[in-house]
């Protein structure tokens, strides 16, 4: 599995630094790894279909208990199933949607297939933080696709507004990890589901978990930044903005709810989100124009259907939610194909401005009606299969609040009956088209539709006969809920409540779009309520002017309060602390020897005269004698090697000194406010007295173990090292230095930087780009 | 940057000849220091710092431009090289199916030297090496050019 994922990452990469050389067969490289992934889907099918699990662990930092865990279960299959079937239709479909002078195309097609590999690793990931860390890739990867024509201001900042939203629920969730699986004292996640752990920290963890899920799964009131998403090219709204990443939350949300959905707030929370998101999505829906922000709308009514299903929590739920995540998955992707065909033919999407099609049109006509008809949940297609099963496993399930969600799921359900027919008769059928403008245009190559019939072929078959899918979604519904019962998929259940209900559904559909003139100011009106964009926008700009004032108080540009506040905080803090809980031990003896005594006096005699000297270039060098006379105390206490790093940084930090030194006034201005000299010297005296006991009173209060000893028994053996200096650096303690020099590195940038900005030449202002609104 | 002479330092002859002899004995100091440091004093930083000053030196004696001519590579391209290098050996044994940072042993027979023992942390060590000397390079580079006019003149005298 691991090789699968770094298949994805290299050919992802490959197809991005070759650029658009390769023009449009670039598509075809990056599609590559979904095809080798659903070939090896295929091949672990028997095992996965049986119940077993394949697994495979690759260890990371084993001292922290990091390592890549993978896992293919039931469900997972399902969802690379999704992924890597639908990524192939999506790669096969932009060959004709792209020409080989679309711009950046050979970044796009990489990027696809990087966002393909992420989205792989978070349904396949078993450890949370590997899921947690290819959930962010997925954010980016977004983030990178829709902003992928940089020239475009307003694809750029909905790139933003999903990154900072996505990112910010991204955030919560990680610390909603990071608490669960300390308190479950593991972070694989089938080991937490095994055995929920409980109590305060849990439930609160969970919520903050619930908030990761909602942003990503664009659920009310975090759904904002998915019609936004609508900026970037078809192919990728129709992989990323509908067929898969939406899904990730509620990949998480199908996995959390058999352990969690007994907590108190469980049930009300997520299943009011899910309905308000339905419904909420669906009216909004219903008033596009914009045939692709239609079915963004749709998406959202449709993520916030499964985040019901998933939510209930009873295995009947959850696997009719399974049902809907495939049947979604292949009807959403075809509509949005769909759009990206007529977009393409006839340079608009809009239901206003489309211009009236022939005859030519029947198949792509044909293939939209199918997929409308799943989505809507016309029987003897795909989705009703999915309706069905939802209503019967809501109906079945006890609770008070079984009738408001049966309400709520029939209202939802109409409405999509309703924006599905607007969405077709906005397509194909409007009246009032302009027909006098000449000949139709002409139909789409076969190639471009062939895409679009793959995944309706399915939609149809699957209405007709849903008995295929029992092995698949009984697996993947036992894999989340161990209590599931085998499943019987079947399109007639006889005349049962569940199926008045899609009746009901279906009616007030039909009864909702036939009234459209009538309702169209009711639903405009719904224009006036503040949606997520406007308060996305608020808090942005309130960040921004809150950071500048923060900033404004924090790093108010001097120097001696930097310093001061630093020393105060590095010497006062510990002194407080030493000043309490240590009682004084006497002087320590042994520091009596004739070399320290002259030594120290040279260091305390230049320090003394670098504090009183008005001549910069003599204070730099009493400074340089202090730390010569370090070194030298080092040499006499039998430190070769910290003496001569001491001496190599003490000659070079002169060097430097003197450099800076050259840009600055030959001698230090005279301070005249008394007040001002008093409390520095007062500053220096506090952080020389505390630093003086410290090492005083540390000494003598040792609590653990000298680990000085057990370091210098394992250099040898097990470093292979006789200078323990060095092994601590590069062997025991090589993570720390490989953080203290990337510091290294950053300050050094910084450093040069700064330099150069006051070097600017005058009238070029520096870059400033702002964030774009 | 731009439309500066060529550097008109006045250089003292005695500053210049002394450079010339001990820069290099300095530069192998450092690089003995660098491959020493596992088992005697020494190790990537201490000679980076030492590889540095013989690059201050080199400055106090001939001004940027001597600094510049030292090497083909632009500083922050050896700082990158040091970051980069040290990361891989320690991402290298992940691949391996071993921890991060794990250290491995190579022995070799070497006609003059006899057995020599290499760790990985060497190789992690070099990386260290060429990450200090960058970054002093990126100093002199940032801070070092366009001296002030007035103090062409007045040179300032070599440091210890």
């Amino acid at each position: 599995m691991i090789a699968l994922l770094v298949l994805h990452a290299l050919v992802g990469f490959g197809v991005v630094a070759a650029g658009s050389r390769l023009g449009r067969t670039g598509l075809l490289v990056a599609a590559v790894p979904s095809v080798v992934t659903l070939g090896w889907l295929a091949a672990q099918a028997g095992t996965v279909l049986d119940g077993d699990d394949v697994t495979e662990s690759t260890s990371w930092v084993p001292g922290l208990d990091l390592a890549v865990d993978l896992r293919l279960d039931g469900f997972s299959a399902l969802m690379v199933l999704l992924v890597a079937g639908i990524g192939v239709a999506v790669f096969a479909y932009s060959r004709r949607y792209f020409s080989d002078s679309t711009p950046a195309l050979g970044r796009l097609a990489g990027l696809l297939t990087l966002f393909a590999g992420s989205m792989l690793g978070v349904v396949l990931a078993d450890h949370l933080l590997v899921l947690y860390t290819c959930w962010e890739l997925t954010s980016i990867t977004s983030y990178l696709l829709i902003g992928n024509d940089h020239t475009n201001a307003k694809a750029r900042a909905a790139a933003l507004h999903a990154l900072l939203l996505t990112g910010a629920g991204g955030l919560a969730m990680l610390g909603g990890f990071v608490v669960l699986g300390q308190a479950a004292g593991t972070y694989r996640l089938h080991e937490i589901l095994d055995t929920p752990p409980s109590g305060t920290a849990v439930s609160v963890a969970v919520v903050l978990i619930l908030v990761g899920v909602a942003t990503k799964s664009a659920q009310y009131p975090f759904h904002g930044w998915l019609p936004g998403a609508m900026a970037a090219p078809t192919p990728v709204s129709a992989y990323l903005h509908s067929a898969t990443m939406v899904k990730a939350g509620i990949y998480l949300l199908a996995h959390l709810a058999p352990a969690f959905a007994t907590l108190g707030y469980w049930r009300p929370l997520v299943l009011t989100v899910g309905l308000v998101t339905m419904v909420a999505g669906g009216l909004r829906a219903l008033r596009q124009t914009d045939l692709k922000l239609l079915l963004a709308f749709g998406t959202v009514s449709q993520l916030g259907f499964m985040a019901v299903l998933f939510g209930l929590g009873t295995p009947d739920a959850t696997m009719a939610g399974c049902v809907l995540l495939l049947a979604h998955g292949c009807f959403k992707a075809a509509l949005f194909m769909v759009v990206g065909i007529l977009d393409h033919e006839t340079g608009t999407r809009d239901i206003h401005e489309l211009p009236a099609l022939d005859r030519r049109w029947r198949p792509l006509l044909a293939l939209s009606i199918v997929s409308a008809a799943s989505m809507a949940g016309v029987p003897l297609v795909f989705g009703f299969v999915a309706k069905e099963a939802a209503y019967q496993a809501v109906l079945d399930a006890d609770g008070i609040w079984t009738g408001a969600v049966i309400a709520g799921l029939v209202a939802g359900s109409a409405i999509t009956m309703a924006y599905s027919l607007r969405f077709v008769w906005g397509a194909f059928g409007a009246p009032g088209r302009r027909r006098a403008a000449g000949a139709a245009p002409a139909p789409p190559a076969p190639a471009f539709v062939a895409p679009v019939a793959a995944l309706a072929v399915p939609t149809m078959l699957l209405g007709v006969a849903p008995g295929a899918l029992d092995d698949l979604v009984t697996v993947a519904d036992r894999s989340l809920d161990a209590a599931a019962e085998a499943v019987h998929l079947a399109t007639w259940h006889g005349a049962n409540t569940a199926l008045g209900l899609s009746l009901l559904a279906l009616a007030s559909g039909v009864a909702l779009f036939a009234a459209r003139s009538r309702l169209a100011p009711l639903l405009a009106s719904g224009a006036r309520v503040p949606d997520s964009g406007q308060a996305y926008l608020v808090a942005l700009r309130g960040m921004n002017t809150g950071a500048t004032r923060v900033t404004g108080v924090v790093q108010n540009g001097s120097l001696p309060i930097y310093v001061a506040v630093i020393l105060l905080t590095v010497a006062g803090a510990p002194v407080l602390v030493l000043l309490r809980d240590l009682p004084w031990e006497g002087w320590p003896d042994g520091g009596g020897q004739a070399g320290h005594v002259v030594v120290s006096l040279v260091i305390l005699g230049a320090a003394l005269s670098a504090a009183v000297l008005r001549r910069r270039i003599a204070a730099i060098l009493l400074l340089g004698v202090t730390g010569y006379g370090m070194a030298a105390l080092f040499v006499v206490r039998g430190a070769p090697d910290l003496a001569l790093t001491q001496v190599a940084i003490e000659t070079l930090s002169t060097v430097m000194f003197v450099l800076v030194l050259r840009k600055l006034p030959d001698r230090f201005g005279r301070r005249s406010i008394l007040s001002l000299r008093v409390l520095r010297v007062g500053i220096a005296a506090l952080v020389g007295v505390g630093v003086f006991l410290l090492a005083l009173l540390a000494g003598s209060h040792r609590v653990d173990e000298r680990v000085a000893d057990d370091i210098i028994e394992r250099a040898e053996p097990e470093a292979h090292g006789r200078n323990v200096v060095n092994v601590i650096l590069v062997d025991f303690r090589a993570l720390d230095t490989a953080g203290e020099i990337t510091v290294l590195a950053a300050a050094a940038i910084g450093a040069v930087a700064l330099a150069r900005a006051g070097r600017r030449p005058p009238g070029v202002a520096p870059a400033d780009e702002g964030v774009d609104a | 940057m731009t439309g500066r002479n060529p550097t008109k330092v006045a250089r003292l002859l005695i500053v210049d000849r002394s450079v010339r002899v001990l820069f290099h004995p300095l530069l192998l100091t450092s690089l003995y220091l660098l491959f020493a440091g596992h088992n005697q004093p020494g190790g990537g930083f201490v000679g980076g710092l030492v590889a540095g000053a013989a690059v201050a030196m080199q400055y106090v004696a001939g001004g940027i431009d001597d600094v510049r001519g030292l090497s083909r590579f632009r500083p922050w391209t050896i700082l990158g090289a040091g970051l980069l290098v040290a990361f891989v050996v320690a991402g290298a044994p992940v691949l391996l199916g071993d921890a991060v940072l794990e250290t491995a042993l190579f022995e070799q027979e070497v006609p003059v030297l006899g057995k020599v023992k290499t760790t990985s942390a060497l190789v992690f060590d070099i990386g260290v090496y060429l990450l200090v000397v960058g970054l002093v390079l990126m100093v002199f580079e940032a801070f070092g050019d366009e001296p002030a006019p007035e103090q062409i003149a007045t040179q300032e005298e070599p440091e210890p």
